[in-house]
């Protein structure tokens, strides 16, 4: 035994630096280690590099390990080949969240740790696929790196090296050398580069902007989502039919409801015409002197707020005039442009995939017309038939042109439509819903407005938007007596929003009927 | 074409004498095939090694020029019988796959192979797909070395040792004319390092010469009463020959002090781990020295009882660190010491887990509890362990669980099959949810969201023949899936032959991307490439048809999402009985870029006419549902929030990396989806004509739309 210990006292306290590279496959991550080793190697260290790529990992999540220390001529080390919890130099996470997966592999230690992060996002499967926000909030993992990381260096590394034209990893390795957690030299870093054959001069630019970048400001703001883009109510702006709008906003809100007024205003009268836009206003103006009878000064006017939302998103419903519309709109052409990335001198076409029905054929016709057609199911059928198929509409040429040019000219006689009235009555019968609960249930009488959020689609997904928003609102009668009406109706919500088919929102409304 | 090139990487392979090798785990295997003298090597490619295929491949001049025949096998079990042209020359061959899925395939070879024995070196180099980034069950490949008398070698997990295992596993192959396992695990397949190389070899006898000169000896063929003589020489010869090489060679190795109170067995594999564990424990530095007496088993099979015993006698207590189920070493061991009647207490699965990967903070947790029972002494000096608990227990922390999402792989940008499963899952509404069964390949991934469509999984080429029980009359049709990999390496016989010859009333899917792609994209025998060493552009229709299918449709265009849709209803609803064969082809879309993107860009920069596609969504248009996420779940079709005060919900978008597959708009189009898709044709280096003509229609519509501008009350936008 004693022999035992005395060799323990003979031992080298030498220990390797580490660094654990997480990214996604198909980011480049084998490449960044491959810098790595190359620069621990010229500069006369032992390092030892492993992953578990799988060939077949695609775009899961992956990762790189590597160990290293300065060599000794007679002994190589022995290196471990996957990173313990607790026991990490660096951590390199080629995406935000991928970043907080490292934190909960508890591969971040305060004492210890860099963490360089790209603060980029690329959605996970589960997170897109949610038919409302999936989205996860990225302040939890900025925070959870405030307190796990010794020092973070976080910041859009796609973006710079999107700018440069390279690719991430060139990114990270230039805040890995801003870092200084390695004891090399930044002409060492670039040599190593340099010598790696391919793209070198994109590489080497975007290293180069990274390791500024991670000196004058390694961390970026993060936000959970783009603040909403409101614009100050004007004075004027020099068009009477519009200058009335706005005189009526000034003069018949309170200027809370401004923004949001402008907003819905604008929507509307690119819509249809400023005469819509006045009677949207009517009818917020009508909600609000309810709201206003109902007590609502002492609710902040929470009723009156979410009408001037919703009733906007539902005067500017999504039909084909619309659609035609927008696609045909000279701004559109100029927007798409730079969203491709077509550069002068290159010629862009565009071709939409649309389906239209025998639906919103009828929808688009005066509203008798559609209304006798649909009350013949074989004729209907028959048109159906005609009509009902997938159309590669071939918008920079002047036939497809011509023919959504003018279907979006059909707005002039939008207000006559088969679609146009039921969108009405049906907005109608939703108002008066929630009007009804006004005196009784104030904050059941917001949720109900804010249900709206629920219709929203095309198509058949038009269709199921509808059929949760009536599932939702079929629950009134058990919540309108409730105290807690509002919140539960939120809860409902909130769970048609998790799944297409409305599984989370069918077990909701059965814990709703047993309360 | 594989997915990676090798092509830099194979210069080491012709390094000589004393010059230092660099580079990872299967290049160091390659080269040290090389060094041995090998005549021929095959393989089936698959996780971990699917490299080491790449490498072979790609090394083919430098094999070439060494008298080396190197095949792509059609399977492990064609690997694994490659292996027979050492039963009676003196060749050395080597053959490699993925373990344990590819020895299951295997099996039948191996065990005529070490039944009969063999005269020059047979070494199987396996990848043991086991814990973390493993995508195959977790077995063990030890049984196998049991069951049919393979050696085993499991060597430390760094390039020296890995190498020497290679060189000494031809010797000990042919001093015990036994067939030797090789086994590297997924980090070690892929470790960088070093080490010195030798001059590469020639084989001492060629195959030429082995073909020229026939032998036979009706001895080594499994068939009675040979195949009882076999079992004799097994146990009487082959056996005692191997312990006494394996002793005389010191293939196991020790370290630490000699003596000790306490002790470690280990795998080869287990020993980075290990030293790292004790490293923490103050018990080991980085240079591997240790305060504990060490015995690691670099043979995993056979065990050489007299070495176990003198390392085990005069102390209390070793602790077999042994990973995976069940614990065939530390059983052995006990049997060792009981038949010797040596006291010394064996602890292994008491203190470390009977299952899963062994990794540092888990050997350490084992090892911790060993010396505390057994030798408390030794934790003396123990400094602070690294301890993450803390920190993983912090509410900061602990709110991740909540917003890190699962990142599985799945299908990559522009992937073919992904609109073969949107085909599906709108089928699936159609005429409701169907039994599916799976099969192994990309097209797998189908099985996790956004499809969420499939079963079971049986096996490489096995997925038809998985549904083959479900051949009763019902009101819905079995449908099964397989890959063209799958379909060449087992599923023309295994499941198309069986499903044919049974009259099986189901529906038969077998996706065709050109290669076998889930193994990093190498070429098959339906490949569309032209390889000029190997026989491609073989139809897998007229296979079928071949071994008697008669309902076969062919789409070669998978995009096309309502053809696809068409013709699995077709085949779904059809009276025709047996089988409904239906085979889905587009290039595999990773290796299509790559073939394709630099001949692209070439052009482009020779001023020639290019039009490059891809797709955008109209935000104002988009409300949101993300309807066509469900139905994609494509890595370039994502999400965004958005400014406008008017939207709750975060609208579809397309960023830079779409490849303008078609899959958004023709789902769109198929599932009357949304209006909200657009294909961007952008033309590089526009022709006159071109020029001309887009001249003519902007000016017309630019004239349309400021008509309509003007007349147009609005604000600014």
């Amino acid at each position: 035994m004693n022999e035992q210990v005395a060799v323990a006292e003979r031992m080298s306290s030498a220990k390797p630096l580490s660094i654990a590279i997480l990214a996604m496959g198909g980011q480049g991550g084998g490449v960044l280690a491959d810098w790595i080793v190359a620069l621990a190697e010229s500069q006369g260290w032992a390092v030892q590099a492993t992953s578990v790529p799988g060939v077949a990992q695609r775009t899961g999540s992956t990762l790189y390990y590597l160990e290293m220390l300065p060599a000794q001529d007679d002994v190589m080390p022995v290196l471990s080949l996957m990173p313990t919890p607790g026991d990490v130099d660096v951590v390199i996470a080629a995406e935000l969240m991928e970043a907080g997966r490292s934190m909960m592999r508890g591969l971040v230690m305060p004492e210890r740790t860099t963490l360089i992060a790209s603060t980029h996002r690329a959605f996970a499967v589960a997170e897109k696929e949610k038919p409302g926000d999936g989205i996860g909030n990225p302040l939890i993992v900025v925070e959870a790196s405030e307190f796990a990381a010794k020092t973070t260096i976080a910041f859009d590394m796609e973006a710079i090296a999107a700018c440069s034209g390279s690719v991430i990893s060139a990114a990270l390795y230039g805040a890995l050398a801003a870092a200084a957690v390695l004891p090399f030299d930044k002409a060492a870093f670039e040599a190593t580069l340099r010598a790696s054959g391919k793209g070198i001069e994109a590489s080497l630019k975007t290293f180069e902007v990274a390791y500024a970048r991670a000196q004058n400001k390694p961390k970026d703001e993060v936000r959970a989502s783009p603040p909403k883009r409101f614009e100050p109510l004007p004075e004027s702006v020099g068009q009477p039919a519009l200058d009335t709008l706005i005189t009526r906003i000034w003069s018949e809100f309170p200027e809370a409801m401004h923004a949001f007024l402008f907003a819905g205003v604008k929507k509307l009268t690119s819509f249809q015409d400023p005469s819509y836009a006045g009677e949207y206003l009517d009818r917020v103006g009508e909600l609000h002197r309810l709201d206003l009878a109902n007590g609502g000064e002492r609710q902040s006017f929470a009723f009156s707020m979410q009408a001037v939302k919703y009733v906007a998103i539902a005067m500017a419903y999504d039909d084909v005039i619309h659609v035609a519309d927008v696609k045909a709109r000279g701004s559109r052409f100029e927007r798409v442009r730079s969203e491709v990335g077509a550069r002068d001198g290159q010629i862009l076409y565009l071709t939409e995939y649309m389906h239209p029905r025998m639906e919103e054929v009828c929808g688009t016709l005066p509203r008798r017309l559609g209304e006798w057609i649909e009350a013949r199911p074989d004729l209907f059928k028959r048109l159906d038939r005609l009509v009902n198929r997938g159309r590669r509409v071939r918008t920079g040429t002047l036939f497809w042109f011509g023919g959504l040019y003018l279907v979006s000219g059909l707005r002039r006689w939008r207000r006559g439509t088969l679609r146009h009235h039921c969108e009405g009555a049906r907005r109608e019968a939703w108002l008066a819903t929630a009007t009804s609960l006004l005196l009784t249930n104030y904050s059941l009488a917001v949720e109900v407005l804010e249900c709206r959020r629920l219709v929203k689609g095309y198509s058949d997904t038009h269709a199921r938007g509808r059929s949760k928003f009536d599932r939702v609102l079929s629950a009134l009668p058990l919540l309108s007596e409730r105290e807690d009406g509002a919140a539960w109706l939120k809860r409902l919500r909130q769970a048609a929003l998790l799944d297409e088919d409305g599984v989370a929102l069918d077990g909701a409304l059965k814990t709703v009927a047993t309360l | 074409m594989a997915e990676r090139s090798f092509a830099r990487e194979v210069e080491g392979l012709k390094l000589g004498e004393g010059e230092v090798f660099r580079g990872e785990g299967i290049l160091a295997i390659t080269k040290a095939l090389l060094q041995s003298g090998v005549a021929y090597v095959g393989g089936y490619q698959g996780s971990p090694i699917s490299h080491l295929m790449d490498v072979l491949a790609d090394a083919k001049d430098v094999m070439a020029d060494f008298g080396v025949h190197f095949e792509t096998s059609a399977s492990e079990a064609a690997a694994a019988a490659m292996l027979s042209a050492s039963v009676m020359y003196p060749v050395r061959g080597a053959v490699t796959w993925k373990s344990t899925a590819g020895t299951n395939v295997a099996s039948d070879a191996l065990s005529n192979l070490s039944s009969g024995g063999v005269t020059g070196g047979a070494l199987i180099v396996i990848g043991e797909d086991y814990g973390e980034g493993s995508s195959i069950m977790q077995e063990r490949s030890h049984a196998f070395a049991m069951k049919s008398q393979l050696w085993l070698l499991n060597p430390r997990p760094n390039l020296p040792s890995i190498v020497q295992a290679v060189e000494v596993g031809f010797e000990l192959s042919e001093a015990s004319s036994t067939p030797v396992m090789l086994q590297v695990g997924i980090r070690s397949c892929h470790v960088h390092g070093q080490f010195v190389a030798k001059d590469n070899q020639r084989p001492a006898f060629t195959l030429k010469e082995a073909l020229e000169n026939p032998r036979r000896d009706v001895d080594r063929i499994v068939l009675p009463p040979a195949s009882f003589l076999h079992e004799k020489d097994k146990l009487e010869r082959r056996w005692p020959a191997a312990v006494a090489f394996i002793k005389s060679r010191k293939l196991n190795e020790h370290f630490g002090p000699p003596e000790g109170e306490v002790g470690l067995v280990l795998q080869g594999g287990m020993y980075n781990g290990v030293m790292r564990a004790l490293q923490h424990l103050g018990l080991a530095d980085v240079y591997g020295n240790s305060a504990i007496p060490l015995y690691v088993l670099n043979v995993a099979y056979p065990l050489i009882d007299d070495e176990i015993a003198e390392f085990c006698a005069g102390k209390n207590a070793v602790l077999m660190i042994e990973e995976g189920a069940p614990e065939y070493i530390e059983q052995s061991l006990n049997t060792i010491l009981r038949r010797r009647d040596i006291q010394t207490k064996v602890i292994g699965k008491g203190v470390l887990p009977m299952g899963g990967e062994y990794t540092t903070p888990v050997l350490l947790k084992g090892i911790k509890a060993f010396l505390d029972e057994r030798q408390r002494a030794l934790l003396r000096n123990q400094p602070p362990l690294p301890d993450p608990t803390p920190v993983l227990a912090d509410p900061k922390v602990k709110a991740l669980a909540d917003v890190v999402p699962p990142r599985p792989p799945g299908f990559c940008t522009g992937c073919p099959e992904r609109p073969i499963f949107a085909a599906m899952k709108l089928i699936e509404k159609e005429l409701g949810p169907h039994h599916v069964a799976a099969d192994i390949g990309c097209h797998l991934f189908s099985i996790l969201p956004p499809f969420n469509i499939g079963g079971t999984t049986m096996g490489y080429g096995l997925g038809p023949a998985s549904a083959s029980a479900f051949n009763v009359t019902a009101d819905k049709r079995v449908i099964s899936v397989m890959g063209d990999g799958g379909f060449w390496h087992n599923g023309l016989a295994s499941s198309v032959g069986n499903a044919v010859f049974n009259k099986q009333d189901g529906v038969i899917l077998i996706v065709d991307n050109y290669y076998s792609a889930a193994t990093g994209g190498q070429d098959i025998p339906s490949s569309r490439a032209r390889n000029p060493r190997r026989n491609t552009n073989n139809s897998i229709v007229k296979a079928v048809k071949g071994v008697g299918a008669s309902w076969v449709r062919q789409i070669d265009r998978t995009y096309d999402v309502s053809q696809m849709r068409d013709i699995l209803r077709e085949a779904l609803t059809t009276k025709e009985k047996g089988p409904k064969i239906i085979v889905a082809s587009s290039e595999c879309m990773l290796n299509k870029q790559r073939r394709e993107r630099p001949h692209f860009n070439k052009a482009v920069g020779e001023g020639k006419r290019m039009v490059r596609e891809r797709f955008g969504v109209d935000e104002e248009v988009c409300t949101g549902d993300h309807a066509c996420i469900r139905l994609s779940g494509c890595p370039s079709l994502s999400v965004k929030h958005t400014d406008d005060p008017l939207k709750d919900d975060p609208v579809a978008t397309v960023d830079n990396s779409c490849v303008g597959c078609g899959n958004c708009g023709e789902v769109a189009e198929a599932a009357v989806l949304c209006p909200s898709f657009y294909r961007a044709d952008i033309i590089h280096n526009p022709s006159r004509w071109d020029c001309f003509v887009y001249q003519v229609r902007s000016t017309v519509i630019r004239w349309l739309q400021h008509r309509r501008q003007a007349s147009r009350i609005a604000f600014e936008a």
